[in-house]
């Protein structure tokens, strides 16, 4: 009997395969092009080549953010991998499943300085889950069953795998074998919160005045969404999500009292500062999130939940930490809230929800539109919210325009919201809706950006050509930085410092040279109608390029150093 | 306050470059770091000395066990322990005087000294941080110093317990 053998190459798609990996986001270059032979000459995975490698990691993971597997990236060695850089750093921050192979140059060359020679596992250390370097072609499909396990499981996470050329060449062949059941003695995450703690943690609840319940991108990437929506129905208590954990429970809900933090509502941000229990479900007191610590809810018993133990205490002091799953830590909660046979008081809610009413009374999200004036950006998100019936996916860039579709879409489900939280990485929209549309082709998936973000990775219009994704672009052009010229006007005396465009192309004549639609919607009296256009286009993508008001800011707004509550409410007014 | 970690890791190629990779990143303080693999080739042992306050001691203690390759990180300051680091030191003996003090102080602090050049001495001490301090003040107020090396402390729990998997 002979042993079938196969080069590192073979084995790299056949491990991706293993692992049931239907696309791979990437771009070949010398010491990858063993890879892209291997995948040529096989149909279980499919390539989509991209642009730019930024594009290949954003992509990924929209896709991973949109689909809730893990996205996987192949880039050559040198400034193929060092181009991930960006992307890799953008997925660590939100926590996201993604794998990158990456080329390297032959293990003889390696420390030579040879041709696209880069120590990517050197210059990604600090901004990924875990990395990997091969050596033999022993070491492939192990390492990269550990890395799908590494990124997929406890805080999800990017992991890089390092490929060098000599251990992927047809000269190289061994036997192939993988074991996807993976275990490892130093990487074992918690699953379950501890007894102790949920019993601690369900009475302090029980015995809350005025609860608030704050729930973050955890509860997305658990999918815990269902549960966090029982939870709340059970406590009838007040619901704000962080930016990242919009859509974890619908942002229709009753008790939904909108994002938190520096552009959160009034509501939100009142309700955490007031509150004397707060219940942080799979949320990390950002820094966005809390304004100045040393003022951040002083009266407030806090209960975090959380599957990474470095994130509980980090920035705000955790009275009863548990770590755990957030959906589990959830599921033991509602356990010992009906095993101790708990119902609501509602002596104790009215006053609490009376008070949050009136907070939410001031309507903290509004804007003034007159019929004259240009086109309010606020505006444009509301008409995309009809037009959709607010079930589109929405990737975003970032600046004002992510905020505005923050406060003015609110999502229904979980994943429908794709943005880049923590990194606030501009050119992340259009490829990541571009992997949300690859997943989803039958669904609407908008791309919200700016004149400034979609300039970052324009380029991936040509992707969207050859793989026919057509995703809908709204560009809430302001011909300026917008968040940058904000903070100019509030900061800098209205120095406007770099924050213009003033050589912006015509960017619906930019998407008709790649092949796509493009409209332009510069009055009020045409954006319904043209938005509804865009939207009744489905198998083209269309750039719709909407001329909004360059002065508008986005309010609510923390005051700087002040109390999570202390908020710019519109200019010159003060909550 | 100054804190004494021990850390059982697996012994990879990166392992000890992410260690090192964290305490930068987040702005730990690094006193001392010594690291060898153990009786278990596979695994590596490593101690670090650091300072910081409790909040930045539990995020170091947190960050380093978040480490994929960690396997077990304790903090045996406040547990009885035993810490000990090795100081070689060169120091000039050129006089009868200078040659017969270093001796004496060498015996005293239960050195010894493991080479002679013509009018060198080089004296081996192990013991904590605060023993290697004192030898090398009281030396410097007797002769001068050439050359000094000190490996870093190493820290092992007293007693029963043992940090290993």
């Amino acid at each position: 009997m002979t042993t079938e053998l196969f080069t590192g190459a073979e084995m790299v798609v056949k491990s991706l395969s293993a692992l049931n990996v239907k696309y791979i986001f990437g771009y070949p270059g010398g010491s990858v092009l063993d890879i892209y032979d291997a995948i040529f000459q096989q149909d279980e995975i499919e390539h989509i080549l991209v642009r730019h490698e930024q594009a290949a990691t954003h992509m990924a993971d929209g896709y991973a953010r949109a689909t809730g597997e893990v996205g996987v990236v192949l880039a050559t060695s040198g400034p193929g991998a060092t181009n991930c850089v960006t992307g890799i750093a953008t997925a660590y921050m939100d926590s996201i499943p993604m794998v990158v192979l990456s080329g390297q140059v032959a293990t003889s060359l390696i420390g030579n300085d040879a041709f696209q020679e880069t120590d990517i596992v050197g210059c990604t250390r600090p901004i990924i889950k875990h990395s990997f370097n091969c050596r033999s072609l022993a070491d492939i499909p192990d390492a990269i069953s550990k890395a799908f396990y590494i990124a997929s499981t406890g805080r999800p996470g990017p992991v890089v795998v390092e490929l060098p050329k000599d251990i992927l060449v047809p000269q190289n062949k061994g036997t192939f074998s993988i074991n996807t059941d993976v275990k490892m003695r130093s990487y074992n995450p918690n699953i379950k919160g501890h007894p102790k703690q949920i019993k601690k943690a369900v009475s302090t609840i029980k015995s809350a005045k005025r609860l608030v319940i704050y729930s973050g991108g955890g509860i997305v990437l658990s999918d815990a969404s269902h549960l966090l929506t029982e939870l709340v129905e059970t406590l009838k208590a007040p619901i704000t999500n962080t930016l990242m954990g919009l859509g974890g429970i619908s942002g229709t809900h009753d008790n939904f009292i909108g994002m938190l933090g520096m552009h959160g509502s009034l509501e939100a941000n009142k309700a955490m500062a007031n509150a004397d229990v707060i219940l942080a479900l799979g949320a990390r007191f950002d820094d966005r999130v809390t304004n100045n610590v040393e003022k951040f809810c002083p009266n407030a018993t806090i209960i975090h939940v959380d599957i990474d133990p470095t994130s509980i205490s980090k920035t705000i002091n955790a009275h009863i930490p548990v770590v755990g799953l957030v959906d589990v830590v959830i599921k033991q909660m509602l356990d010992e809230l009906n095993s101790t046979g708990f119902t609501p008081d509602e002596s104790v809610l009215a006053p609490w929800w009376q008070q949050i009413n009136l907070w939410r009374n001031v309507k903290s999200f509004s804007y003034k539109q007159d019929k004259n004036e240009k086109i309010k950006p606020q505006r444009v998100v509301e008409a995309m919210y009809k037009i959709t019936n607010g079930e589109a996916y929405m990737a975003s860039d970032v600046g004002q325009h992510q905020m505005f579709a923050a406060q003015y879409y609110p999502f229904k489900k979980p994943r429908q919201w794709i943005n880049s939280g923590g990194a606030g990485t501009m050119g992340f929209g259009l490829p990541a809706a571009m992997g949300v549309k690859l997943a989803f082709p039958d669904k609407h998936v908008i791309c919200i950006t700016g004149d400034g973000s979609i300039q970052m990775n324009i380029q991936e219009l040509s992707t969207c050509m050859q793989y026919n994704l057509p995703v809908v672009i709204v560009a809430l052009n302001n011909r300026s930085l917008g968040m940058v010229r904000q903070w100019q006007d509030m900061v800098y005396d209205g120095r406007h410092a770099s924050s213009y465009m003033e050589s912006l192309p015509d960017f619906t004549k930019l998407a008709e040279s790649y092949g796509h639609v493009g409209i332009k919607i510069d009055t009020l009296s045409e954006l319904d109608s043209k938005l509804e256009e865009a939207f009744s286009i489905k198998d083209r993508l269309v750039f719709v390029d909407v001329l909004v008001d360059e002065k508008e800011h986005v309010y609510p707004m923390h005051i700087r150093t002040g109390a999570i509550d202390d908020m710019w409410l519109s200019k010159g007014v003060k909550a | 306050m100054r804190r004494i970690l021990a850390i059982l890791m697996e012994n990879e190629p990166g392992s000890l470059s992410r260690i090192v990779g964290l305490f930068s990143q987040r702005a730990f303080n690094i006193e001392s770091l010594t690291v060898a693999p153990t009786d278990d080739a596979s695994l590596s042992r490593m101690t670090i000395a650091t300072k910081g306050d409790d909040k930045v001691l539990e995020q170091i203690v947190k960050q380093v066990n978040k480490l994929i390759d960690v396997i077990k990180i304790t903090d045996i300051t406040d547990r009885k322990h035993l810490e000990r680091e090795l100081l070689l030191i060169k120091v000039a003996a050129m006089s009868d005087k200078s040659r017969t003090e270093v001796k004496r102080i060498t015996d005293i602090f239960r050195g010894a000294i493991v080479d002679i050049g013509k009018q060198i001495y080089t004296i081996q001490l192990t013991g904590d941080a605060d023993k290697i301090n004192a030898f090398i003040e009281t030396l410097k107020n007797e002769t001068e110093i050439v050359e000094s090396v000190r490996s870093g402390s190493v820290g092992i729990a007293r007693g029963e317990k043992a940090l290993r998997i």
